[in-house]
């Protein structure tokens, strides 16, 4: 060490020490470095222990150093000083909070502006300069250091004192103490600016409209809070289940207001005027018998529900130049309003608004949920953060307590697997086994998909399959009870997200094959695109009658089964992928508002038959989980879906808002204007890419994973801790093997001064 | 929830939010209780009715989720002679009945949060303020940072500033349960033990102090949002 350190070692002295001679750690006995005192251990060390001390650190194997003793077995001169050291006391006691806090305030003013060389203390090492210890060797009692916090909060903002304040982890009534003590400058500041006519006046009017507008806020906070009607269910949820059956619920909720939000848009700008202004029917409208409920085909075809229904002319228009043989029929003072154009826009609006919102919310929700180094250190980390405070109930905490047990019972396992070498022959086997089990569930899969071609195939071709609307309703039951069956089939991928991804991906792009590939072709003397809607609409219908059997009859069953036949009272765990997925796959078949069966379904189904998953589900990775989910595959595949079939598909010649165009947009399709004029809408696909593409890895810059650096390297630290602790034992110990000695050479006066010349050799 | 004020006076109320976590809703729980006793006999009754599911009380008889809920769960554990709004403030609640609450009945750790939170010289009740304190930490707002010191307080069993072998295996039995068929073996409670100082303790001092906690805190993005008590 260059300079010398003054260090003060604040510990209350016992009363068997006084009156004895000064110990090293005395005051007036401490040397001015450290330097020196470990130089005197050091030789005696040399003298006595360091063979044995050489021993054991050969034993251990490492060149660390390790305590010579336990804990327990020190001696209380050592212990007490252990007990007052920083990194103890700021977990305890509040003056050590105080002065950690008085430090952290100086911190905080200190980088509004920037700081002098001369105030950094450069001979201090790091951990002191942490709890700011001064050079002055005058110890500071705790009403110093209160004071002396109170002088940096009175020199903060307002706003940035009482956020000082309510982070701080003390009582209640020591915060109201020290914001009482910081506020009273102000007081006497306003006091003296009293005679200052208009300058008080405005300070004064300013203060109050703050005052107003701050309660206006917390009015609004209230009022929106008081329009949440769902939280007591969610915190039953919550209670229940626990967080990751409640980040499902929180998803959901999420999904039906953005819902709502695109519903919205549509009914204004698109269903809106067009049931202000219907077109005319080609023929007479059909009878409405049950089955368009299920179908969607029959009475609905021709309502604002499918798209072929909507106007391909000009809305409204002023009567002067007719065009498309629409009838002339002007509202007094209306506006045109050009149906192609409003569609196509405020679609693409809709998708646009999407893809940013979801973009950034898988940003942001990436940035939250995953942290550099969240791997390493399972033991800790879920002893220390897996507890659920969330969960009330006694029985849901008896499951948590087991879940917790599990868990760490198979981190224990594994953890003894990576400590025993394995043979190379072992290792591969073992993945030779999970090659083959993703084979056959990939299998599977594929087979599924395949089964679905082969079967539409099927249908297109049999004549007497077309004619009949009931048998419209094959196709989307095949596909249902596939999705609902498949799971079962392959039982190692139950619960497993991917392969439920992968089954439904399957499943959907046999689907977009077959409606863009084959039936376009097939269906010559119809609006193909009502025919799509309408098979979507069917699809969704099925899915949701099939979810509605299966929760209501197939979980009961189950849990009838499990408690009659297998004796076992355990409910089936609530099944938080696959739930999700059937979510998503709504939602992307419908790329516009669902129904709330959906959202209500899931919840009853919970509540009456099901408990919580066993494998522990990360709240906060499930959000980005799902988030993902629903923008890469779900929306990216709508996306995808119909960009391919605005541009590249021959739109229907009947009934339909681009017909008789070569495609629906482009410069054949609706970019043409009357009267030649092209207009400037070729930017609107490119506005898309962009957004979609460029706003991914922008955001993903700004909101890198959050890591922790610690703001210095404690490793040496921890060997400086350890030495001077064997230091400090080493010295007590030889002051009671000198005590001792002393003890027995006063008893044996007479003694030899041949056993006194041994004792001095030691 | 009716036409009644706020008998807490604005000033106190103000106080609260600015030094809290909390918002104003949540502190003013119990308003038209202390005003309208009346309604506390059939809230007493409807508490007993639905003791065993816990259901909390105020959505019986509130209209507004939020408001006012930490006073009025803090009234309902006060004798009646106690509930004026002055009184409630400086009374002191014993810890059977916070640890009676249906948010902390089911947690393990209900000892330990009381006297955690406790400011009483003898640290076995808990007054209105303790209270307040203790919903907000674990609000929803609350930095990480100062649920992170708490939670290292309620883990030390011996509070004395580290988590030493001896904490580390309470903390473990609390997770697990404390039945005998329920905890760990001696050899898998060392062994974990092990492996957690292995991971957490840095300066290889043998326990594990607040800074070192905090530090294995920040690496899991779970721990705010599972140390919350929703009133």
């Amino acid at each position: 060490m260059a300079q010398p350190l003054a260090f003060i070692l604040d510990v209350p002295e016992t009363p068997g020490d006084q009156g004895q001679e000064p110990s090293p750690y005395d005051e007036s006995e401490v040397h001015d470095s450290f330097h020196q005192l470990i130089q005197e251990q050091s030789q005696w060390a040399a003298q006595e222990g360091l063979e044995l001390q050489q021993r054991e650190q050969e034993a251990t194997g490492s060149g660390q150093q390790t305590l010579r003793r336990p804990e327990g077995t020190q001696s209380t001169a050592t212990l007490r000083i252990l007990a007052s050291m920083p990194s103890r006391t700021i977990g305890r006691s509040r003056g050590a909070i105080i002065s950690q806090y008085y430090s952290r305030t100086v911190q905080l003013r200190r980088r509004s502006s920037r700081p002098l060389l001369g105030d950094f203390v450069l001979s201090a090492r790091p951990s002191l300069r942490l709890y700011d210890l001064e050079l002055d060797p005058t110890a500071r009692e705790e009403e110093e250091k209160q004071s002396l916090l109170v002088k940096e909060l009175q020199s903060l903002a307002v706003a940035q004192r009482d956020h000082m304040l309510r982070g701080m982890p003390l009582s209640l009534a020591e915060k109201r103490s020290l914001r009482e003590k910081s506020r009273t400058p102000r007081g006497k500041w306003r006091g003296q600016q009293g005679s200052g006519g208009v300058c008080s006046c405005c300070g004064r009017l300013r203060y109050a409209c703050v005052l107003a507008l701050h309660s206006l806020g917390l009015a609004l906070l209230s009022g929106l809070q008081a329009l949440t009607p769902w939280r007591y269910a969610l915190k039953r949820i919550g209670g229940q289940f626990g967080s990751s059956v409640l980040s499902y619920f929180l998803f959901l909720k999420t999904l039906l207001a953005f819902n709502a939000l695109l519903q919205l848009l549509l009914v204004a700008c698109i269903v809106g005027p067009q049931v202000a202004f219907p077109p005319a029917l080609p023929g007479p409208a059909p009878i409405c018998t049950g089955l368009e409920l299920l179908t969607g085909a029959g009475c609905f075809t021709h309502t604002v529900m499918f798209y072929g229904h909507y106007s391909n002319a000009t809305l409204n228009q002023p009567c002067g130049s007719p065009l498309d043989g629409s009838q002339c029929t002007p509202r007094a003072g209306g506006l045109p309003y050009n149906m192609p154009l409003a569609y196509l826009y405020t679609v693409g609006a809709g998708f646009f608004i999407t893809c940013i919102t979801l973009v950034y919310s898988m940003a942001h929700s990436f940035g939250e949920s995953y942290r550099v180094g969240s791997t390493s250190g399972v033991h800790a980390i879920t002893v220390f953060c897996s507890w659920d405070y969330k969960v009330t109930q006694k029985r849901a905490s008896r499951l948590q307590q087991d879940n917790i047990r599990t868990r760490l019972k198979e981190l224990l396992a594994e953890w003894q697997l990576r400590q025993s070498p394995r043979s190379v022959c072992g290792r591969l086997r073992q993945a030779a086994a999970l090659g083959l089990a993703w084979l056959l569930c990939l299998g599977t899969a594929l087979g599924c998909a395949v089964a679905i071609h082969v079967f539409s195939e099927f249908l297109i071709q049999s004549p007497e399959a077309a004619g009949q609307e009931a048998a419209l309703l094959v196709l989307p039951l095949v596909v249902g009870l596939l999705n609902l069956g498949a799971p079962y089939l392959c039982v190692a991928a139950h619960g497993n997200i991917i392969w439920n991804l992968i089954l439904k991906l399957a499943i959907l792009g046999t689907l977009c094959y077959h409606w863009l590939g084959r039936r376009v072709a097939v269906l010559q003397d119809q609006c193909w695109e009502d025919f799509v809607g309408q098979e979507l609409y069917r699809f969704l219908v099925m899915d949701f009658v099939l979810m509605l059997l299966d929760t209501l009859f197939g979980e009961l069953v189950w849990r009838i089964i499990s408690e009659k036949k297998l004796k076992r009272r355990r409910k089936p765990e609530f099944d938080i992928a696959r739930n999700v997925l059937e979510l998503i796959y709504g939602q992307t078949l419908t790329c516009a508002p669902f129904p709330l069966g959906f959202l209500l379904s899931p919840q009853t189904s919970l509540l009456a038959n099901c408990q919580a998953p066993r494998r522990p589900w990360l709240a906060s990775h499930m959000s980005t989980i799902f988030l993902t989910l629903l923008c890469f595959p779900a929306f990216l595949g709508a996306a995808i879906f119909l960009c391919y079939a605005v541009w590249q598909v021959k739109p229907s010649k009947h009934l339909c808002p681009f017909r008789n165009l070569t495609a629906m947009y482009g410069p054949q399709g609706v970019g043409r204007i009357p009267g030649g004029r092209r207009p400037q809408v070729s930017w609107l696909p490119w506005v898309h890419l962009r957004g979609g593409g460029g706003g991914g890895p922008c955001c993903c810059e700004q909101r890198s994973a959050r890591t922790w650096l610690p703001s210095q390297s404690p490793f040496d630290e921890g060997e400086d801790k350890i030495f001077l602790i064997n230091k400090l034992h080493s010295i007590y110990e030889r002051k009671e093997r000198e005590e001792r000695s002393r003890v027995g050479t006063t008893e044996e006066t007479a003694a030899p001064p041949t056993l006194l010349t041994d004792e001095r050799d030691d | 929830m009716g036409g009644s004020g706020s008998r807490l006076s604005k000033e106190l109320l103000a106080e609260y939010q600015d030094l809290t976590f909390l918002t104003k809703q949540e502190i003013l729980f119990s308003v038209h209780v202390v005003l309208a006793p009346h309604l506390v006999d059939n809230e007493q009754q409807a508490r007993s009715g639905n003791e065993h599911t816990g259901k909390p009380i105020a959505e019986n008889t509130d209209s507004s989720p939020l408001s006012t809920r930490a006073h009025r769960r803090f009234c309902e554990l006060l004798p009646q002679e106690q509930r004026s709004v002055e009184q409630s403030l400086l009374a002191q609640v014993p810890f059977e009945q916070i640890l009676s609450l249906p948010e902390l009945k089911a947690n393990p750790f209900k000892e330990r949060i009381c006297r955690v939170f406790s400011t009483s010289p003898t640290r076995d009740s808990l007054s209105f303020e303790d209270f307040l304190d203790l919903l907000s930490v674990f609000s929803d707002t609350a930095t990480p940072d100062i649920k992170s010191h708490y939670a290292f307080r309620i883990f030390d069993f011996d509070d004395d500033g580290t988590l030493n072998r001896e904490d580390l295996s309470r903390l473990v039995n609390c997770l697990t349960g404390e039945g005998e068929d329920t905890r760990l073996s001696a050899s898998e409670m060392k062994q974990l033990i092990d492996n957690i100082l292995e991971e957490s303790d840095i300066d290889r001092d043998g326990t594990i102090n607040l800074s070192e906690f905090q530090h294995v805190i920040s690496r899991s993005p779970d721990f705010a949002s599972s140390f919350k008590i929703v009133l």
